[in-house]
C-alpha cells in the first residue's frame, strides 16, 4: 500500500501539488487522470524519491520514502518517468540489463539474465535487442525504457504516461501486460494516463487531480461519469457502454 | 530467446578462450603506450646513467597527471551526464592561476620561487577543494535542471577568476610576471621531485577511496533520475565523487599547470575507441590514451621541437581542433 499524506510541493509561490491526500491499495491498477499541470507528474516523482517534498509523508508499506535506504527501495519501487534521455551509447539489451542493478549492482547472474530476456520477450522487443537506443524508434524506444522498469521486478511499478509514443497495437500490448502482471503476480500499478478511455478499460481505480488538488478518487465505474468528468476537464463526455466497457465519446 | 541470440550467445561460448572486444582494446591502447614510453626512454640517449633515471622520472609525473586527468574528466563527465565538459571548463584551471598569480602579487615572485615546494602544494590543493566543496556540492545538492546553472555558474567564476588574474599580471613588475608565466605554463620538464611523491600518494589515496563508488558509475551515467529509482544514494555519491575529482584535478594542476584541454581529448577518445560503456574498460582506457598523448606529445616536444615548446601548447592546440569537431558533431546530429 502506498500511502499519500496532506503532501505538498510548491514552486516559489505556487503550490503544484496542494494537500493531497491518497492511499494506493496493493495488487490495484489505479489510474492518475486529470489535465495538463494537474500535477500527476509532481505526484509520482515525490512517490518514487525522485523529487523532494515541501510538506507531508509518503509511505510504502509503512515505510516513509524518504527514510528507506534508497537501494532497498529500488527492489521494492520501479518509476520511469515521461522523459528520458540517457547519454550513454546503450543497446536494449544492455538498457533492460539495468533493471536488475538493485539485485546485482552491475554484475549480473543468471537468473538476472532470465528476468532481462523475460521483459525483452513481454515487450516483444527480441528483434531489436542489439540495437542501439538511437536507431529505434520512439515507440520502440518506450517500449525499452517500459521493460527496463519491468525488468527491476518490484512489487509497486510507477508508470508516468508509458503509452507516450506508441500506436495502437502496442498501447494495447503494454496494457494488457500490466493487466497480466497485476492478476497473476499481484503486482501493484500506479499509472499516469491521458487517454481516460484506457484509463476506464483497464484500471481498477482512478483519482483525479487538478489544479494540484485531488478532486475525485474512487473505483473506475464512479469516476468515468459524464458529470464527474465534467468536474476534472471542464468538458462534457457522453459516455457509452460498448461491450462492457464504459467510453467516453470526447473527440467531438 | 531468438534465433539470432541463441546464435550470438553459442559463437560466445564457443569464442570463450579469446577476449572481449573492450580487452582486446586495452591490450592494444597498453601495447601502444609501452612502446610510446620505450621510445621516450631510449631515443637520443648517451648517457644513460644520466638520461634514463632524468626520463624514468618524467614518465612517472606523465602517468600520474595522464591518470588524474583522464580519471577526473571521466568521472566528471559521468556525473554531469554530459561529454563535453570538464572540469576545467567550469573554472578549475582559472582558479590554480588565481592562486598563482595571487600569491605572486602579494608576496613577490621570489615567494614562488623559494616557498617550499610542498607547502605551495597543499596550499593550492587546499583552496581548490574548499572551492569545489562550497560551490560544486552546494549546487548538486538541487534538484531539477542544475546542470547547467552549475556550467553557467562556473564559467562566470572561471571568467571572473581570470580576469582578477589579469589584473593582478598587469600590476606585477615584468620581471616577476615572467617568474610568475612560466610556472603558470604546463610543463613535464619542471616538475618538482619533491612533489613527485606527495603526488603519488595524494592520487593513490583519493583513488582508492572512490573505488566504493565504482559500482554505481555506470548507473550514474544514466542520469540523476534513472540512478535514484536504481537505489543509487545520488546526492551523497555526487558530493563524495566531487571531492574525488577536486584533488585529482588540484593534484595534475599543481604538478604540470593547468591543461586545459586535455582530459577533454583523451575522454572522448576513449569513448569513441571503446566498443562498451562500463566503466572499468573507459577509465584505464582514458588512462592508457593519456600516457600514450604525454609522452608521445613530450617525444614531440624534446625530439622535434627542441624544447621550443611546452605540453600544453601542443597539447591545447589539439584539443581545440577536437573539441571544435565535437561541437560541431553535436549541431550537426541535434
Amino acid at each position: 500500500m502506498i500511502e499519500v499524506r496532506n503532501v505538498t510541493k510548491r514552486y516559489g509561490e505556487k503550490a503544484v501539488v496542494d494537500n493531497v491526500s491518497l492511499t494506493v491499495r496493493k495488487g490495484e491498477i489505479t489510474s492518475l487522470i486529470g489535465p495538463n499541470g494537474a500535477g500527476k507528474s509532481t505526484l509520482l516523482s515525490m512517490m518514487s524519491r525522485l523529487l523532494k517534498r515541501d510538506d507531508g509523508e509518503i509511505t510504502v508499506d509503512g515505510q516513509e520514502v524518504l527514510a528507506v535506504k534508497s537501494d532497498e527501495l529500488a527492489k521494492k519501487l520501479a518509476i520511469l518517468r515521461q522523459e528520458n534521455h540517457i547519454s550513454v551509447r546503450l543497446t536494449v539489451r544492455d538498457l533492460v540489463s539495468f533493471g536488475r542493478f538493485p539485485y546485482s549492482r552491475g554484475r549480473l547472474t543468471r537468473e538476472d539474465w532470465k528476468h532481462v530476456d523475460r521483459a525483452i520477450a513481454y515487450m516483444e522487443l527480441e528483434p531489436y535487442t542489439q540495437r542501439f537506443l538511437d536507431q529505434l524508434s520512439g515507440g520502440q524506444r518506450q517500449r525499452a525504457y517500459v521493460a527496463m522498469t519491468l525488468c527491476q521486478d518490484t512489487d509497486y511499478i510507477l508508470l508516468d504516461e508509458p503509452l507516450n509514443n506508441l500506436d495502437m497495437k502496442h498501447s494495447v500490448q503494454i496494457m494488457g501486460v500490466l493487466r497480466r502482471l497485476v492478476e497473476e503476480l499481484d503486482k501493484t500499478i500506479v499509472l499516469v494516463l491521458h487517454d481516460i478511455n484506457f484509463a476506464s478499460c483497464y484500471s481498477d481505480r482512478i483519482i483525479a487531480l487538478k489544479d494540484g488538488k485531488l478532486v475525485r478518487a474512487g473505483l473506475t465505474d464512479e469516476i468515468i461519469r459524464t458529470d464527474t468528468l465534467a468536474e476534472i476537464y471542464d468538458l462534457t463526455i457522453p459516455i457509452e457502454e460498448i461491450r462492457g466497457n464504459r467510453i467516453g465519446i470526447y473527440f467531438r | 530467446m531468438s534465433q539470432a541470440d541463441a546464435l550470438s550467445v553459442r559463437r560466445a561460448q564457443k569464442a570463450a578462450p579469446a577476449l572481449s572486444p573492450p580487452a582486446r582494446v586495452l591490450w592494444v591502447l597498453f601495447l601502444i603506450a609501452c612502446v610510446a614510453v620505450a621510445l621516450y626512454l631510449t631515443i637520443g640517449v648517451t648517457d644513460w646513467g644520466f638520461a634514463l633515471p632524468r626520463r624514468a622520472r618524467k614518465v612517472l609525473a606523465m602517468a600520474l597527471v595522464g591518470f588524474a586527468v583522464s580519471y577526473s574528466t571521466v568521472l566528471f563527465q559521468t556525473v554531469t551526464n554530459n561529454k563535453i565538459l570538464t572540469p576545467s571548463i567550469i573554472g578549475f584551471d582559472a582558479l590554480y592561476v588565481l592562486i598563482q598569480t595571487g600569491m605572486t602579487f602579494l608576496f613577490g615572485a621570489m615567494f614562488l620561487v623559494y616557498l617550499d615546494a610542498r607547502s605551495l602544494f597543499l596550499m593550492n590543493v587546499g583552496v581548490m577543494i574548499l572551492f569545489a566543496g562550497v560551490l560544486y556540492r552546494r549546487l548538486f545538492g538541487r534538484e531539477g535542471a542544475h546542470l547547467y546553472f552549475l556550467v553557467l555558474i562556473g564559467v562566470v567564476f572561471g571568467t571572473l577568476f581570470s580576469n582578477l588574474s589579469n589584473f593582478m599580471q598587469r600590476l606585477l613588475d615584468p620581471n616577476e610576471f615572467l617568474v610568475l608565466q612560466t610556472s603558470l605554463f604546463a610543463s613535464i620538464n619542471n616538475v618538482d621531485e619533491d612533489l613527485l611523491l606527495i603526488a603519488v600518494l595524494s592520487i593513490a589515496a583519493v583513488t582508492l577511496y572512490s573505488l566504493r563508488f565504482a559500482p554505481y558509475l555506470d548507473v550514474l551515467a544514466l542520469g540523476r533520475e534513472t540512478a535514484i529509482n536504481l537505489g543509487v544514494e545520488h546526492a551523497m555519491t555526487v558530493n563524495r565523487l566531487m571531492i574525488v575529482i577536486a584533488v585529482l584535478v588540484s593534484v595534475s594542476t599543481a604538478l604540470v599547470g593547468p591543461i586545459t584541454f586535455f582530459g577533454l581529448l583523451v575522454a572522448n577518445v576513449a569513448y569513441q575507441v571503446m566498443p562498451a560503456y562500463h566503466h572499468r574498460y573507459l577509465i584505464p582506457a582514458a588512462g592508457l590514451i593519456s600516457v600514450i598523448a604525454l609522452a608521445g606529445g613530450q617525444l614531440l616536444i624534446e625530439r622535434v621541437f627542441h624544447f621550443q615548446t611546452t605540453i600544453s601548447v601542443v597539447v591545447n592546440f589539439a584539443g581545440g581542433l577536437y573539441f571544435l569537431y565535437l561541437v560541431l558533431k553535436q549541431a550537426r546530429s541535434g
